[in-house]
């Protein structure tokens, strides 16, 4: 019989030892002689990934699937063989920039977004709180079990007890305490806790010699060797299909799958992050866990399978539950004290998860979510607090204690149900969500922040819909329709098989469409749009993490201080005095020094030191020998900061080059279209000139013959020379209105011509007009007809140029009519907001080629089948201009043979373009 | 027997000045105001000598030059481009087509006078 208090105060001694285990690994690291410095450390202090789940759970899982519990630790297996590309990558990335968990190195690599930090807190704590429900469920469960020794009585249903009857409560709140003690006795910039990952790797080795203690007592003390269990096992047909995959295309999937997800969390979980990367001293301890840490799960796995056998045949009642077959055969084989040792194993196990994750948790709640908050909280003025470090300390604790308060919380709730038994992997899910973002982050440039929030937030929405929430179904919190026939009975979206994709487990299911959503968003959304400044200095940063640290550029991210002394017999030690002594020589002489003792020990110096070294030794051991005699600093945030602004100066200034030359490209486009335009107006400047030239030419060679003949001969006729003087006097006039028109074109155009404008009545306007022109009217025996609107609403134009409008449609009209037969209509007409007015003719009309071109300069339709028409060629083409500079629109309506009709029409006063305006052009 | 002279011209004007001229030197003068009616003028009176507009309805004077020159018949015709037209192109355009004499408007009255006589052979 172990009593009650027996179990409490192993409990409690095994607890003080791995206090006073890390609190000696505190002393050690104040006093700069790590305990942990050991890559053998390192790498046991990595098995935290080896939870009660394994513990307990390996053997559970192998009694119900066989070796379907081996994915869980074939991944993190396969990922330790490339764990010296991307493990190493992302440990050199967090030192250089001081990574503190997780979630600081997503937010770090998109920007230092406090979204994307709080974004994966929360999936963090989400995802891994029911994680830690499950520790205190299985450390609550063990010690249940060990109380009843040697009977074997299963634990009843966790809630059923009162609530200050359950141990859980009391385990819960003890390693609360504890992990309050490990993580945040105080307060360390670099957020390490070398004290508590010497305990963390102590632990390690108890829970493997535990398992492997029961294990070899199974296999060899109840049975006879591996051998004797498997033969006896075969015997048994429902036993005999645990040793084999299932042969069908989905259990390899679910397989892979399962595989794949482990692969993801041994990278990306919380206490795996801390462990691995955050606690981490020296980059190199990675080359010893690269193989020891897989040795380690393969010793903790070996005996599961015989466990699991040997419990199933020594219970063949099933009535004793698989996932304490740890502890219940050398209970039913009373060997009390394996049983207690196994016990002790358990709880390490469940310790070493809870603190590590909790610790993990609580930094990324007060940094990413708590503190963020609180910073912008202006009245609590955190800003001109010096030291805020006590206010840091308290926010963790809180956070420490909320953390497992939740986990109790959601193991009460939980209970017995399903929710608990696959959380494992549910938790693993959630958390391969960073998977994408974070590889994308450090293998590629393009990714952007919004990528990162949305595919991170997408993915989790899947999760939460396709694991979280059917798990809660059939924890009975949501009705069981949810999962059978969708939301609101709509199949199609049934959360475990999503748009109709069946025979994959859910876990599979769930794996593929978040990581489809996932990275979809993730690529779609950072396509959109080139990373901007920041983005992308994070992102050569973390991308190019390797070549800073290789080249000579990495030297700027390096600031220590060293000795030629030290380094000068260093390098003699390898390359021989002589030739150390020589190199160090030329290295002086190519900086203009005369000696080696003015060389300044730069970090210029230590880089060709180390390069020195590396050339005997291999770079890796050079960098370690160098830094062995070299006291690094480590840069500060402002110093990171400052090297980053000064690259993204650079980058913005070339940017400014790229836009001057491209702007310079469209000015020089802008040139070129201009003196294209320029050649234009030159070729119809000189078309102009030669058409005026021949208008003009037209009336003075009248003008010279007739004069050359009446200066030739005094005697002539007296009608001849009355003829001939009449027509000089014609083309004289001729001449001058041709100037004169084209002078107003010409001001007209340039907008220099004067305008008088006024409120004009459109009747007297064509009254007038009429009057003028009557005489035409009566030499050609043209008919007039009026159609004028009475009370027409006043215009304000300029009064003389409209008139001159109406004079030229009216010759016009009276021009191109038949003598006799003719007739012209003029029209005056009111719309809503324009005044119209109309001239028609009943003479030969105009082509509709020729309807576009009478509105050109010098250009008279007419000129080819009837006889030349009198006019300059400028008339209508001034009309035109004098129309639309009140805002009105002049236009012709013809078909040939049925008259021509030419209409214009004006704005009503206060409507279309100012005119004042027009005129300033 | 006095030379024929055709004249081809639009402008009214001209026309009378050039009618005057020709007539007082003592030429028997027809007149056409038009492309078409110059040609049908030209088979009509064979004349000795045209004096050419180019801007003309119908067809224009390069197009009767041209079609004066086409014809065998019509080879010992003169023709004097008489135009406002004055740009170098049009000058050897017009001397291209077969023109003997380009005159641009205004004229002198006494270089065309001399001109028309010396193509005729009486100066």
């Amino acid at each position: 019989m172990l009593q009650g208090w027996v179990i409490a105060s192993v409990s409690f001694a095994y607890l003080g030892m791995l206090f006073a285990i890390a609190y000696f690994g505190d002393k050690r690291a104040d006093a700069g002689r790590s305990v942990i410095a050991n890559p053998t450390i390192y790498a046991l202090s990595l098995a935290v990934y080896c939870t009660t789940w394994t513990f307990y759970g390996s053997v559970g899982r192998a009694a119900s699937t066989g070796i379907g519990f081996l994915p869980t630790y074939l991944g993190p297996t396969l990922m330790a063989g490339l764990w010296w590309f991307v493990m190493l990558k992302m440990i050199r990335i967090s030192k250089a920039n001081r990574i503190t968990s997780i979630a600081d190195f997503v937010s770090s690599r998109y920007g230092k977004s406090q979204v994307l930090g709080g974004l994966v807190t929360v999936i963090a704590v989400v995802g891994v709180i029911p994680y830690i429900s499950l520790q205190l469920k299985a450390v609550s469960n063990s010690f249940t079990i060990l109380l009843y020794y040697p009977q074997i009585v299963m634990p009843a249903k966790a809630g059923a007890q009162p609530l200050l009857q359950d141990t859980t409560l009391y385990i819960a709140m003890i390693l609360a305490a504890f992990t309050i003690l490990f993580g945040t006795r105080h307060l360390d910039a670099t957020e390490r806790h070398e004290g508590m990952v010497a305990a963390i790797a102590f632990e390690s080795v108890v829970k493997l010699l535990s398992f492997l203690a029961v294990g070899i007592f199974v296999t060899f003390g109840i049975y006879n060797g591996f051998g004797d269990i498997f033969n006896r096992a075969e015997l048994m047909p429902q036993m005999r299909a645990l040793m084999t995959v299932e042969d069908t295309g989905a259990s390899y999937g679910n397989w892979l799958a399962m595989t794949f997800l482990a692969m993801l969390s041994i990278m990306f979980l919380p206490r795996q992050f801390q462990i691995t990367v955050v606690e981490n001293v020296n980059d190199r301890h990675l080359a010893r866990a690269i193989w020891l840490f897989p040795l380690y799960l393969f010793l903790i796995n070996i005996f599961v399978l015989p466990i699991a056998l040997g419990g199933m045949l020594h219970f063949p009642n099933g009535d004793v539950d698989a996932d304490t077959f740890v502890l219940t055969l050398p209970m039913v084989e009373r060997h009390e004290a394996l049983a207690l040792f196994v016990f002790i194993g358990g709880l390490s196990a469940a310790t070493g998860m809870v603190i590590v994750e909790t610790i993990a948790l609580s930094t990324m709640v007060c940094n990413e979510l708590v503190m963020p908050v609180l910073l912008r909280w202006k009245a609590l003025r955190l800003h001109e607090k010096k030291d805020i470090s006590g206010l840091l300390l308290s926010i963790r604790r809180s956070a420490i204690a909320l953390i497992l308060l939740l986990g109790y919380i959601y193991f009460r709730a939980a209970g017995e149900a399903y929710a608990l038994v696959s959380i494992g992997l549910i938790s693993f899910a959630a958390v391969a969500q960073f998977a994408p973002a974070i590889f994308g982050g450090i293998y590629w440039k393009g990714g952007t922040r919004e990528g990162a929030i949305i595919g991170l937030a997408a993915g989790f929405a899947v999760w939460i819909y396709t694991l979280l929430l059917p798990s809660f179904a059939k924890s009975g919190w949501l009705s069981l329709d949810f999962i059978q026939s969708g939301p609101f009975g709509v199949a199609l979206l049934r959360p475990q098989q999503l748009f109709g994709l069946g025979g994959l487990d859910e876990i599979s299911h769930s794996l593929f469409w978040s990581m489809l959503v996932n990275i979809g968003c993730y690529l779609i959304i950072s396509l959109r749009r080139r990373p901007d400044v920041v983005e992308t200095g994070q992102g050569t940063l973390f991308v190019d993490a390797f070549r800073r640290a290789d080249s000579s550029g990495g030297s700027r991210f390096w600031r220590g201080s060293a000795q030629v002394e030290d380094l000068l017999p260093l390098i003699g030690r390898f390359l021989g005095p002589e030739r150390a002594r020589e190199a160090f020589l030329a290295h002086a002489r190519q900086r203009g020094l005369a000696s080696i003792d003015e060389l300044q020990a730069n970090a210029d110096l230590v880089h060709f030191a180390e390069t020195l070294l590396a050339g005997a030794i291999g770079g890796a051991s050079a960098r370690v020998m160098v830094a062995s005699v070299v006291k690094e600093e480590p840069l500060g945030p402002d110093e990171v900061m400052n090297i980053l602004d000064e690259a993204s100066q650079v980058r913005a200034y070339s940017r400014q080059l790229e836009q001057k030359s491209r702007e310079l490209e469209e000015a020089t486009a802008d040139l070129r279209a201009a003196n294209e335009q320029m050649k234009e107006f030159d070729r119809m400047k000189d078309d102009f000139i030669s058409t005026v030239t021949h208008e003009l030419r037209t009336p003075l060679a009248s003008i010279r013959a007739l004069s050359e003949i009446l200066l030739d001969d005094p005697e002539i006729k007296v009608d001849d020379r009355q003829q001939f003087a009449a027509i000089i006097v014609k083309e004289s006039e001729r001449l001058t209105r041709l100037i004169n028109q084209v002078l107003d074109m010409a001001k007209i155009e340039s907008g220099n011509a004067e305008w008088h404008t006024a409120e004009v009545d459109l009747h007297e306007v064509i009254e007038e007009s009429l009057a003028a022109t009557a005489s035409l009217f009566a030499d050609r025996r043209i008919r007039l007809d009026r159609r004028l609107a009475q009370a027409v609403p006043q215009v304000r134009v300029d009064r003389d140029r409209l008139i001159q409008v109406m004079l030229n449609l009216l010759s016009n009209a009276v021009k191109f009519c038949e003598e006799d037969r003719g007739c012209v209509t003029v029209r005056l007409s009111s719309g809503i907001d324009t005044v119209r007015v109309d001239v028609e003719d009943n003479g030969p009309g105009i082509a509709e080629a020729d309807q576009r071109t009478i509105f050109e300069k010098f250009r008279q339709v007419g000129d080819t089948l009837t006889a030349k028409p009198q006019g300059t060629g400028l008339g209508l083409p001034i009309s035109r201009q004098i129309i639309e500079h009140f805002g009105g629109r002049l236009w012709v309506e013809s078909e040939p043979g049925r008259g021509a009709s030419f209409s214009f029409i004006l704005p009503l006063s206060g409507e279309g373009i100012n005119p004042e305006e027009r005129t300033e052009q | 027997m006095s030379k024929r002279i055709l004249i081809v011209d639009d402008e009214p004007n001209i026309v009378i000045s050039l009618e005057f001229l020709m007539k007082r030197e003592g030429f028997e003068v027809t007149v056409a105001a038009d492309g078409e009616a110059a040609l049908r003028l030209v088979e009509e009176n064979r004349p000795d000598l045209v004096l050419l507009d180019i801007m003309l309805p119908k067809k224009n004077g390069f197009e009767v030059c041209q079609a004066i020159r086409a014809n065998p018949d019509w080879q010992s015709v003169r023709v004097i481009m008489l135009t406002a037209k004055g740009r170098d192109t049009e000058v050897a355009k017009g001397t291209a087509l077969g023109a003997d004499v380009y005159m641009t408007k205004p004229f002198s009255t006494k270089d065309l006078i001399a001109q028309v006589r010396q193509l005729l052979g009486q100066s």
